[in-house]
């Protein structure tokens, strides 16, 4: 007797097919694959299957465009960017410029949003896990690029001069919603899918501009 | 204590200087990963799996010795290269641990479903855990063979590589987030580029594995089940068809990687 | 009673090298579980290795030790045949002795 669960409708009808020669098409496969995701994963704790199973537009577009091995067409990374653009919070009280004392300590934490992790407690950025920040730390990734002098390279001696408005807004639209400047980037949209508070974030960005941060020695 | 058991190179990497650190700190892990190899904890689970196969167990008081895991009825060697394959008994793609869940349930009358709901380290969870670390050693050393002459062992293969990019969850990752690109790393741990075979002994080829850090035996369902927790997706099911699919992808782009399960890992 | 120990002895010229893997939890005692309360100590305190039935090494361990811990170790004068016996007491009293044939 087969306990597993069934696939249903159009899964069964293009499994039938599959005694065929041929594949099923890509959007026959598209489905069956959605299909086995509904029936494959489960809510735990507070993890809803709703994370996945309804994840949004950006996710779906460049899922299909990593499957097939073409990049997105231009037109539709463009609408991406700019729909995420559009989504962004800017500090409510008008500061971008945090603590980053505090911000290395987010930026080392990993913590959160996993269904082993305590709802209560709070989320960390997951930075060291991709980027090189401070050089003191010498566990970073490499899956995005070096942060390292992040705000030295890019001239900011004094964050909130008007001519490091540019920086400092794109800094925090980065870390807030990554896709906003590219639309498939492998980072995280921190702020807009609810990682980290707006005071996190602000904190992070300290991190990266202040010209005290051991990011910029 | 009279006798110490903390190797020296060890201490000598613990005191390694920070200026110095960066270039050595690859090199001393490899170091200490290679000191690891010699009594690998993975020999008491395998032990332990082969009693179990041969014991008799269960409702219907059976063991496992006729359980076809894909080369017919009790062949060990050999079949854990071969897998996930198709099987006609059940009318689909199954990988080791979902074989091992059919035969206990059709000859010895446990509950699969009961089982699969069992936390990974205890129960009969634990024995599947075992029993897999035993099939698997009895293929060490072997190449990557999965079949994909069945239709369906090729539609897996095509859902394992859209799940292989499915982004989601809170951080929008995929798989390929982090095993889509040669020569990347999180934080210190180095990434296998998963797309095709990364080589022998790595990936798809280095697990069931036991690790060092935590002192637990892992197969490859729980590697793919922690992988999506730290993805921020929710539960993939045990042995569900999405972990089936998706080790048919990696494990037709490991063909011809030699497996060193049951590895050990820090 | 506690899971076998794998034992693997193998004479290596005028001596055998012994390697042996214990399957212990090996609790130091100074972990605390999710509630916040101290995992109580259960660690392997005294090991005794006999060749051919005389003891040869005798060893005193502490919580410092990792789980299913590998000990390691040669014995001169050891062939190919003789037994090894390898005997472990753990700090609540319970006990586990194996034996291997040198090959």
């Amino acid at each position: 007797m087969n306990t597993k669960t069934r696939l249903t409708g159009l899964a069964v009808a293009a499994l039938a097919l599959v005694g065929c020669a041929n594949l099923p098409s890509v959007a026959e496969l598209n489905q069956i694959t959605d299909q086995m995701v509904k029936a494959s994963f489960r809510t735990q704790a507070h993890v809803n299957v709703e994370r996945l199973t309804q994840t949004d537009d950006t996710n779906r577009l460049c899922s299909e465009a990593d499957a097939s091995g073409q990049p997105l067409d231009e037109k539709v990374a463009k609408a991406i960017e700019e729909t995420n653009l559009k989504a962004i919070r800017w500090p409510s009280n008008g500061q971008f410029i945090g603590d980053w004392k505090r911000g290395e300590t987010i930026a080392q934490s990993g913590r959160g949003l996993t269904w082993t992790d305590d709802p209560k407690m709070a989320n960390g950025g997951n930075c060291y896990n991709c980027h090189q920040m401070d050089k003191a730390e010498i566990s970073y990734g490499t899956i995005g690029p070096s942060l390292y002098n992040y705000g030295k390279i890019r001239g900011v001696s004094d964050p909130s001069s008007a001519a490091s408005k540019p920086i400092v807004e794109y800094t925090w639209g980065k870390i807030w919603n990554a896709k906003a400047y590219n639309a498939c980037s492998n980072m995280p949209r921190a702020g807009h899918m609810g990682i980290l508070t707006e005071a996190q974030v602000r904190d992070i960005v300290g991190l990266l501009l202040d010209p005290k941060s051991p990011v910029n020695q | 204590m009279r006798q110490a058991l903390i190797p020296v190179a060890l201490a000598m990497v613990l005191g390694a200087s920070p200026v110095l650190a960066q270039k050595t700190a690859s090199q001393g892990i490899d170091e200490y990963r290679a000191m690891l190899q010699d009594g690998n904890p993975a020999d008491l689970f395998e032990a332990k799996g082969e009693d179990l196969w041969k014991q008799k167990r269960g409702p219907k008081n059976a063991s496992l010795e006729a359980c076809d895991l894909g080369q017919g009825p009790g062949v060990i060697k050999g079949v854990f290269v071969s897998l996930p394959k198709y099987f006609a008994d059940t009318g689909k793609v199954q990988d080791l641990e979902s074989r091992l869940l059919t035969c206990m349930q059709t000859l010895q009358g446990f509950d699969p479903q009961a089982i699969a709901k069992t936390s990974f380290g205890s129960g009969e969870m634990a024995n599947v855990t075992a029993m897999a670390t035993w099939v698997a050693a009895e293929s060490k050393g072997m190449k990557f063979n999965l079949s994909q002459s069945h239709a369906q062992e090729r539609v897996m293969y095509e859902v394992g590589k859209r799940l292989f990019f499915m982004r989601g969850g809170t951080h929008d990752f995929s798989c390929a987030s982090c095993h889509g690109e040669e020569g990347k790393r999180i934080r210190l741990q180095d990434l296998p580029l998963l797309t095709k075979n990364p080589g022998d002994g790595i990936g798809f080829a280095a697990w069931p594995a036991y690790r060092v850090s935590n002192g637990q035996m892992w197969g490859m369902q729980q590697r793919l089940n922690d992988c999506y927790r730290q993805q921020r997706f929710p539960f993939p099911g045990f042995a569900s068809d999405a972990t089936v699919a998706l080790s048919v992808y990696l494990g037709v782009n490991a063909q011809g990687a030699a497996s060193i399960a049951p590895a050990i890992k820090r | 009673m506690a899971d076998p120990m794998r034992i693997r002895a193998q004479a290596s010229g005028d001596k055998a090298i012994v390697r042996v893997l214990m399957s212990h939890e090996m609790e130091s005692g100074q972990r605390k579980d999710a509630a916040g309360k101290i995992v109580p100590a259960w660690f392997i305190q005294e090991i005794t290795a006999s060749h051919n039935g005389k003891v040869v090494m005798t060893s005193e361990w502490g919580p410092a030790v990792s789980k299913n811990p590998f000990l390691q170790f040669s014995v001169k004068g050891a062939k190919a045949g003789d037994k090894v016996s390898i005997k472990w007491v753990d700090n609540r009293g319970a006990t586990r002795t194996d034996e291997a044939t040198i090959s």
